[in-house]
């Protein structure tokens, strides 16, 4: 197997970095330079419509964390004093977001004090980003035992809440010629012809996915019921699935970025730098878009010796991580380009890919991605996406990742590629492996 | 103390009255002595205890004060003079000090100082930095007057505010007016300007001084807002603000859709606006203070001051006019042919407040001058910006006629018939034979050598051409062509008529196209046959947009018809014979006019598709007569082609004195057909470029696309000897 190359990258860097002990061979703790990173578990919150009246409205972004961090701890059966690091992605770290969330919720979950935790943010990534760095530090040998995860709670913090130079400084929003994601979706719609039924048929059959992996409790695993402070449960499931969404009942919906992107200049922008392209095709609406919703995950991950000391079993390895930055104007293409990235560094071709998961931002995200890497769409997103479930900004790559899991399990099937399209032009992927 | 560029009277109750009246202008500016003078005044009534407050005043009838002299700053340039921080921040640093009194900030903040009142009182306008001493002042009163411009117009000449307008106003006014008033460089009138909280008061015209005064003496001791505790920012906070955030993200995008990354002073003001909301006001004039030397040192500044002010006004004012010919008084002008050309005449001539006598082939023709500017007064009547009388009044000052002999007291005959040699021959003839024996014939005409027009006159010395644009009321050049035989009172009577009309003059050899029509037919072939070559047409219309120009060239075309393009083609054919030299687009002309009845806009369309009640877009049929290429060529080639397309003819006609001096073929671009004003037109941009640059692109486009991309000789021997366009003129 092409496996066997990371071992001899391992031997290399090993040799070149002067370190004595070769592979294998026990550093003086017993641990080799470059340790595989193992999933133990992954545990998702169902994910609440992000508005007022939306079930997980009255639940606070810390005690969403908190919940998903018992769970973890709670049905592994673990000394919570294992786990060394928690890293949780948040996209508006700010309000009740910010002052590092993650630590907040490490102690609000009766983790015992010297347990660490960071706050992560890659956009839309952020959770998948959490993942990789919480198995890094393990590959690395930083850490034993780690958490990644991430929360949003997008009905409270408002997405944006956290400002920012790129679009509001006139230096960097002229200079990377800025334009909001929903221009840039239609921007790929109209750059590789994507046209509104296009986009519309994906949205319907993420919807009709996501009802069937439902049904068939295909997300039963991961998914953990959010609680109020009585104690009582006030979400158990997805709540802004519609089964019955159809390409009439997406016909009727209007274009969300026309009159932003034709009144506020941003479609000349985007046309500044796509200068082949005459106008901007708005093909985007609240129904082919990722919905805006409150929820977090977590996902355990460890080294081998973690496992055995805790009594859990691996549920897959971890076998390579990539970030990219790609071109920001068109922003959401960076999902190929992470994808070629990590799987030139796992040594695979992507015909080794059994399932490709790729957040459902906008739909034409998803279909320019298939387009590009001749992915068959009964290969991705299999059990629906964001389009169907939402977006909870900072947690959905973990999320997914954990979709990912159970899926492989479920399926028998070997391996899958985790990736998101990010804020600012970039791309996170992730490829797991069932052990 | 005294001073020359003011005088200064203290009243019993110590309220200085400073009365700005530079001596020997008709407008106050900033120049340099009004600079050294304030300074010291500003340092005297900071210090001197017996002086209480102060009130500013014009001493002009023209208005309170208009911007910077941009002749010292233009110079300043060129020496580089504005080398130094603390020199550029010379203004700024000034104007802070009467505004706080010579007061540390955080003494006024805490409460523990304050300065002493100082007002503005405005009988008229305040512009540029004019406007920004008002700004700084503690209170401003206006006269009751619409016509009273207030304004900030530096980004019109490539520049920003750099005295303080950049912060003080959104502190006023807010971030988002300001940011319209600064970018767009339009001014607003005073009611507007007390609405948006930058006027404190309007009063009775005459009374400014007395009700300025009466403010200063009841507010001993006065802090600006921005130096006050809680300060904050009208309309929303800083610029962290979340209201703040979505103006600004929507302000960028505007700003780039309208300048295109073009005009770096458009960029600047926003930064000024962005960066100066979040610190405090100390820090942000210096932070304007570096942006504005940024600005002054760049290209796009000292060409746009150049051209768009120092040699615009220097045309408008007749700089071409021979010297020792008395002003022609021009009181009624005699038009001859009331077709689109004659009648868009005739409204510009009243317009400049003389009268008209509009002489055509019969009377339903001749009225149509009369329709034609009713038209456009019935527009502003109802839009209330002219009255009813003062249009009826406009309307009388047209008379039409069929009698020649009507002709015979006007003091300037402008012939507009149409562009036939023999109708034109006609026309003079009859015309010579009742005007008084010294008056001026001028013709319009945009492709008739007036050399040869002129054998049809008996008086070829009083003979000249003056070649109008379509539509003649908003297009602002005028070129003007003296004959071989035309005398200097011809061409001084045409620039003294000129002057009255208020378009911008050139002055150009009679040859054919003149200078504009030798630039636009070449441009705009070269954008058909890159379309023929298959490259995407919209790749083409956003390369040109991208320059700068006003219109995609393909969309020019249809304006302009591409039957007229295919009628030039066959009678430029006819008229040259074997010396005709194919453009190489007479093929794609005879396809679209011939073949596919693709006229233009008006009829059937062209190279777009106008469908009713919606947007045009490119007619997407194109692409079956002319196969998209495989190969695109990228932004920055297509731009580079459209614009050697126009800067090598441009080019030619310099060398060849089509035009005389660089500044009448930057002036004709840029107001003929809308070459990029940001870059002062084309003989600035080669200058910009570098001629060694240029010649070295042009040759390189020469090599792909053929040879009517040489540079001429004079070019290449500034290249070799390092000169520039304007130092070698």
């Amino acid at each position: 197997m092409s496996g066997r190359r990371v071992i001899d990258l391992e031997f290399i860097s090993a040799v070149l970095a002067g370190a004595g002990p070769l592979p294998g061979r026990p550093f003086a703790k017993g641990r080799s330079p470059m340790t595989e990173a193992y999933v133990y578990d992954a545990v998702r919150t169902p994910r609440g419509k992000g508005k007022a009246d939306g079930s997980l409205h009255e639940i606070t972004p810390v005690s969403l964390a908190t919940q998903v961090l018992s769970a973890v701890r709670d049905r592994n059966e673990i000394d919570a004093g294992e786990i060394e690091d928690v890293a949780f992605g948040v996209v508006s770290p700010v309000g009740e977001q910010g002052a590092v969330v993650t630590r907040t919720a490490i102690l609000n979950a009766d983790y015992p004090e010297t347990t660490s935790g960071i706050q992560v943010n890659r956009f839309c990534a952020s959770g998948l980003e959490a993942v990789n760095v919480a198995a890094a530090k393990v590959k690395a040998g930083e850490a034993d035992l780690t958490i990644g995860g991430g929360v949003e709670a997008m009905s409270r913090v408002p997405m944006g809440s956290d400002g920012g130079a790129w679009p509001t400084d006139p230096a960097t929003a002229f200079k990377t010629y800025f334009v909001p994601q929903g221009v840039s979706a239609d921007l790929i719609a109209t750059k590789y012809g994507l046209t509104r039924d296009d986009v519309d048929a994906y949205a319907v059959e993420s919807q009709k996915r996501a009802a069937k992996s439902w049904e068939e409790k295909r997300f039963e695993k991961s998914i953990m019921p959010v609680r109020d402070v009585a104690g009582e449960v006030v979400l158990d499931h997805d709540e802004t699935v519609r089964a019955n969404t159809d390409m009439q009942s997406l016909g009727a919906l209007q274009p969300s970025f026309a009159a932003m992107g034709e009144n506020f200049g941003f479609d000349a922008v985007a046309l500044q730098k796509y200068a082949d392209l005459e106008a901007i095709n708005h093909v985007h609406h609240a129904g082919n878009s990722s919905g805006i919703v409150d929820g977090a995950a977590a996902v355990l991950i460890g080294n081998e010796e973690a496992g055995k000391r805790t009594g859990m079993k691996p549920r897959a390895r971890i076998r390579a991580m990539a970030s990219v930055g790609s071109e920001p104007t068109i922003m959401l293409t960076g999902p190929e380009f992470a994808a070629k990235k990590v799987l030139a560094k796992a040594g695979m071709d992507k015909k080794d890919i059994d399932l490709w998961e790729l957040n459902e931002a906008f739909a034409s995200v998803v279909l320019r991605f298939m387009q590009a890497l001749d992915i068959d769409h009964s290969d991705i997103n299999v059990n629906g996406g964001a389009i169907a479930m939402g977006h909870p900004l900072g947690a959905t790559g973990a999320m997914i990742f954990g979709t990912m899991v159970d899926e492989l399990e479920r399926s028998g099937k070997e391996t899958a590629l985790v990736t998101l399209c990010i804020g600012a032009g970039m791309g996170t992927a992730t490829i797991i492996e069932r052990v | 103390m005294t001073y020359e560029t003011f005088s200064v009277e203290v009243d019993a109750d110590g309220i200085a009255l400073v009365t700005i009246d530079l001596p020997g202008q008709s407008m106050n500016v900033w120049n340099a002595q009004l600079m050294d003078e304030f300074e010291r005044w500003v340092d005297d009534f900071v210090a001197n205890d017996a002086v209480k407050g102060a009130v500013l005043a014009s001493g002009k009838k023209s208005g309170f004060m208009a911007g910077a002299d941009l002749r010292m700053l233009s110079g300043a340039q060129e020496d580089n003079a504005l080398g130094s921080f603390e020199q550029a921040f010379r203004l700024n640093s000034m104007l802070r000090k009467m505004e706080t009194g010579g007061h540390p900030a955080k003494a006024l903040t805490k409460g523990a100082a304050s300065a002493k009142p100082v007002a503005a009182a405005l009988e008229g306008l305040a512009l540029g930095g004019g406007l920004e001493l008002v700004l700084a002042t503690h209170y401003r009163v206006v006269a009751d007057n619409k016509k009273i411009q207030l304004g900030l117009p530096e980004s019109q000449v490539g520049l920003l505010p750099g005295g303080g307008g950049t912060q003080r106003l959104p502190r006023l006014a807010g971030l988002q007016n300001a940011a319209m008033m600064i970018t767009t460089g339009k001014p607003a009138d005073p009611a507007t300007a007390k609405a948006q909280n930058f006027v404190d008061e309007i009063v009775p015209a005459g009374e400014t001084i007395a009700k300025a005064k009466e403010w200063v003496k009841a507010n001993p001791k006065v802090t600006a807002p921005w130096d006050k505790k809680g300060f904050k920012f009208p309309g929303g906070g800083g610029a962290m603000d979340p209201r703040s955030v979505q103006f600004f993200m929507a302000a960028n995008a505007m700003a780039q859709q309208q300048s295109q990354h073009n005009y770096p002073a458009i960029q600047a003001i926003l930064s000024c606006l962005y960066e100066g909301s979040i610190v405090n006001f100390d820090t942000a004039i210096r932070i304007e203070t570096k942006y504005f030397s940024n600005l002054l040192a760049g290209p796009v500044a000292r060409n746009m001051i150049r051209t768009l002010f120092v040699n615009k006004q220097s045309a408008e004012k007749g700089g071409a006019r021979p010297e020792g010919i008395e002003k022609q008084d021009i009181k009624t002008v005699g038009v001859l042919g009331a077709g689109l050309m004659g009648s868009g005449i005739a409204h510009v001539t009243v317009k400049g407040g003389m009268n008209v006598i509009v002489l055509d082939r019969d009377e339903e023709a001749a009225s149509k001058a009369i329709d034609y500017s009713k038209k456009i007064l019935d527009k502003r009547v109802s839009r209330g910006k002219m009255t009813k009388e003062a249009a009826e009044e406009f309307l009388s000052k047209i008379k039409p006629t069929t009698d020649y002999n009507d002709l015979k007291d006007v003091d300037l005959i402008i012939e507009a018939v149409f562009e036939d040699p023999d109708i034109k021959a006609d026309v003079i003839k009859k015309t010579e034979a009742v005007i008084g024996e010294d008056i001026i014939f001028a013709s319009n005409t945009s492709t008739l050598p007036i050399t040869g027009l002129a054998k049809n006159s008996s008086r070829p010395e009083q003979f000249i051409g003056m070649h109008f644009f379509s539509p003649v009321d908003k297009m602002p050049l005028l070129e003007i062509i003296p004959g071989e035989k035309s005398g200097d009172k011809a061409l001084a009577t045409a620039l003294d008529y000129n002057a009255k009309i208020r378009k911008t003059p050139i002055v150009v050899k009679d040859v054919r196209g003149f200078y504009t029509n030798r630039i636009v037919p070449p441009y705009i072939n070269e954008a058909m046959l890159m379309v023929k070559e298959g490259v995407k047409p919209a790749l083409i219309e956003n390369a040109a947009k991208s320059l700068g120009m006003p219109i995609g060239p393909l969309a020019l075309t249809d304006e302009t018809s591409l039957s007229l393009g295919w009628m030039l083609v066959n009678s430029t054919k006819k008229e040259l014979g074997d010396d005709y030299k194919p453009t190489g687009v007479e093929d794609l002309l005879e396809l679209m006019v011939e073949k596919l009845g693709r006229h233009g806009r008006k009829s059937g369309g062209g190279f777009y598709e106008y469908p009713e009640g919606a947007k045009k877009h490119l007619w997407a049929g194109l692409a079956e007569h002319f196969p998209l290429a495989d190969n695109q060529p990228s932004l920055e080639e297509a731009k580079e082609r459209l614009l050697y397309a126009q800067l090598i003819p441009a080019a030619l006609c310099f060398a060849e004195d089509v035009v005389f001096d660089p500044e009448s073929a930057d002036l004709g671009a840029i107001f003929g057909w809308g070459f990029a004003p940001w870059t002062g037109g084309p003989m600035s941009h080669i200058d910009t470029i570098g001629a060694e640059a240029f010649v070295r692109t042009a040759d390189a486009l020469a090599q792909k696309y053929g040879e009517r991309f040489h540079p001429p000789q004079k070019f290449r021997d500034m290249a070799s000897s390092g000169e520039t366009v304007y130092k070698a003129a």
